[in-house]
């Protein structure tokens, strides 16, 4: 009796194997099309209107009551500044910054606002194990600093290198970047501080399917003007945060090398068959060193002996 | 009824001719706007809208369609290449103030609308401004055209309110 419940045991193990293995596929399947939320807001960015003036910067610090500047918003030789090879990023104290290139495409220089791109499968919130992010149904990225462990994983995960760290608070840093303004305005169907300073209306704020519509509609009515192609429409499965140019995105510091498909769907197969392992595998095993040792005269006598003493 | 004499026809053509250039240039336009929707950060624009009336090659630089010279956009042409002086010719009068708005948004998701993208007032100015003085050596520093308000130094941390030099650090 007992010799026969274990090949059962065994068999349906294997079978519950195969059927995990065959979920988990059609759900990484699925996920793959995932395109963000239907209503989700949005923010389009159009490079030939951004003239550099920083307001943009200068409302993010208002907003969300960030330390004063190390130089005013209206000091331009901050375009200047590289560091460690890099042009300015977002930081702990400016969570977007505007950026100049020169572009051999372009007779005046590009300016390039900067921020969370609040993206519509976030890799910050896939790679965060305590759960600290939150794609909003407005669209918005949000994070609990409250949980947070300040592992940091986000800050590898994110594929345009946005989350900072506030590594000059020795007692209970964290991670610090965009929010959308969730908290303030957008939850409250109020604009973003920066697009509602931005003085040209470079930066539009709308549904995400609209601002695509009008991307759209921009290339197509100036097709000489723009770049047949809207950043973030398509990158790493799509940003809310979405891009004109008139220039080679490449040229204004964007990387044109990502993929596609959301970051996730690179692992979410392997992850899949993780807990087919821890599932299946001791079961599958232990069955193996069962029959792999039956007959075995140690054993039997160490049998013999339980179920000695069982019966 | 009607039948007027040699100089009573001379007249009307001599009143006629007088009106029609000041017609082309907007008789009743006025000479300068102050532009004060806005102001917060900065100090209200007093625009000289007579200097642009002789810079601009005709009303429709800036105006579109609106004021009865025709478009000299081709995209524009195909709908507005034949009309009239309108009633409501200023920028604010079809650049909305507040643009973003769930009013606004929600309006912009309408299936027929065709304008999907009409700018908000202040993108209006300053789009239509910035490529002509750019182009033309016209000031285009922020503050070339409107002084800055103590607010606006505050909001810029500039002026009276700048960081104080030398204590900036990287980190």
């Amino acid at each position: 009796m007992c010799k026969v419940s274990r090949r059962r045991f065994l068999a349906g193990g294997l079978a519950g194997g195969a059927a995990v293995m065959l979920a988990p596929a059609k759900k990484a399947l699925a996920a793959g099309n995932l395109t963000g939320f239907p209503d989700g807001m949005g923010a389009l960015v159009d490079l030939t209107r951004c003239v550099g003036c920083r307001s943009c910067e200068a409302a993010c610090n208002r907003e969300q009551n960030l330390p004063a500047p190390d130089q005013s918003f209206d000091d331009y030789s901050v375009f200047d500044q590289v560091k460690h090879g890099q042009k300015r990023r977002p930081s702990e104290n400016a969570y977007t910054v505007v950026n100049r290139y020169e572009s051999q495409s372009s007779d005046k220089p590009v300016y390039r606002k900067m921020q969370c791109n609040h993206c519509n499968e976030p890799a910050c919130l896939t790679s965060c194990f305590v759960g600290a992010y939150t794609k909003t149904a407005e669209g918005a990225v949000t994070y609990n600093d409250k949980v947070c462990v300040g592992c940091r994983n986000c800050m590898v995960a994110c594929p345009f290198n946005v989350p900072a760290y506030s590594y000059s608070d020795p007692i209970n840093p964290m991670i610090k970047k965009c929010i959308f303004c969730y908290d303030s305005r957008v939850k409250h169907g109020m604009p973003p501080a920066c697009v509602e300073t931005c003085p040209t209306q470079a930066l539009m704020f709308g549904k995400r399917d609209d601002l695509l519509k009008i991307a759209r509609a921009r290339i197509d009515r100036e097709p000489g003007k723009y770049v047949d192609h809207i950043y973030g429409e398509t990158e790493v499965g799509g940003t809310s945060w979405l891009y004109l140019s008139g220039v080679p995105f490449e040229d204004a510091g964007f990387d044109t090398s990502l993929q596609k498909e959301p970051i996730i769907n690179n692992v979410k197969d392997f992850l899949g068959t993780v807990p087919m392992v821890l599932a299946i595998w001791p079961a599958l095993f232990t069955g193996f060193h069962l029959l792999a040792t039956k007959g075995k005269d140690h054993h039997e006598d160490s049998h013999a002996d339980e179920e000695g003493e069982e019966s | 009824m009607f039948v007027a004499s040699g100089r009573l026809k001379r007249g009307v053509f001599l009143l006629i001719m007088l009106f029609l250039p000041l017609s082309c240039f907007a008789m009743d336009a006025p000479d300068t706007i102050t532009i004060d929707a806005l102001a917060s950060f900065y100090e209200p624009v007093q625009f000289d809208h007579e200097l642009h009336v002789g810079i601009a090659e005709d009303c429709s630089a800036c105006h579109h369609h609106t004021t009865g010279t025709g478009t000299n956009n081709s995209h524009c042409a195909r709908c507005h290449s034949n009309e009239e002086e309108q009633d409501l010719v200023s920028c604010q009068d079809c650049h909305q103030a507040d643009s973003f708005t769930a009013q606004a948004l929600s309006a912009k998701s309408e299936k027929n609308l065709y304008h999907v993208d009409a700018t908000g007032l202040k993108g209006a100015y300053h789009q239509n401004c910035i490529g002509c003085h750019q182009d033309m050596d016209g000031p285009s520093g922020c503050t070339d055209c409107h002084a800055r308000t103590e607010e606006g130094d505050k909001f810029f941390y500039s002026g009276q309110f700048a960081p104080p030099a030398g204590e900036g650090s990287s980190h």
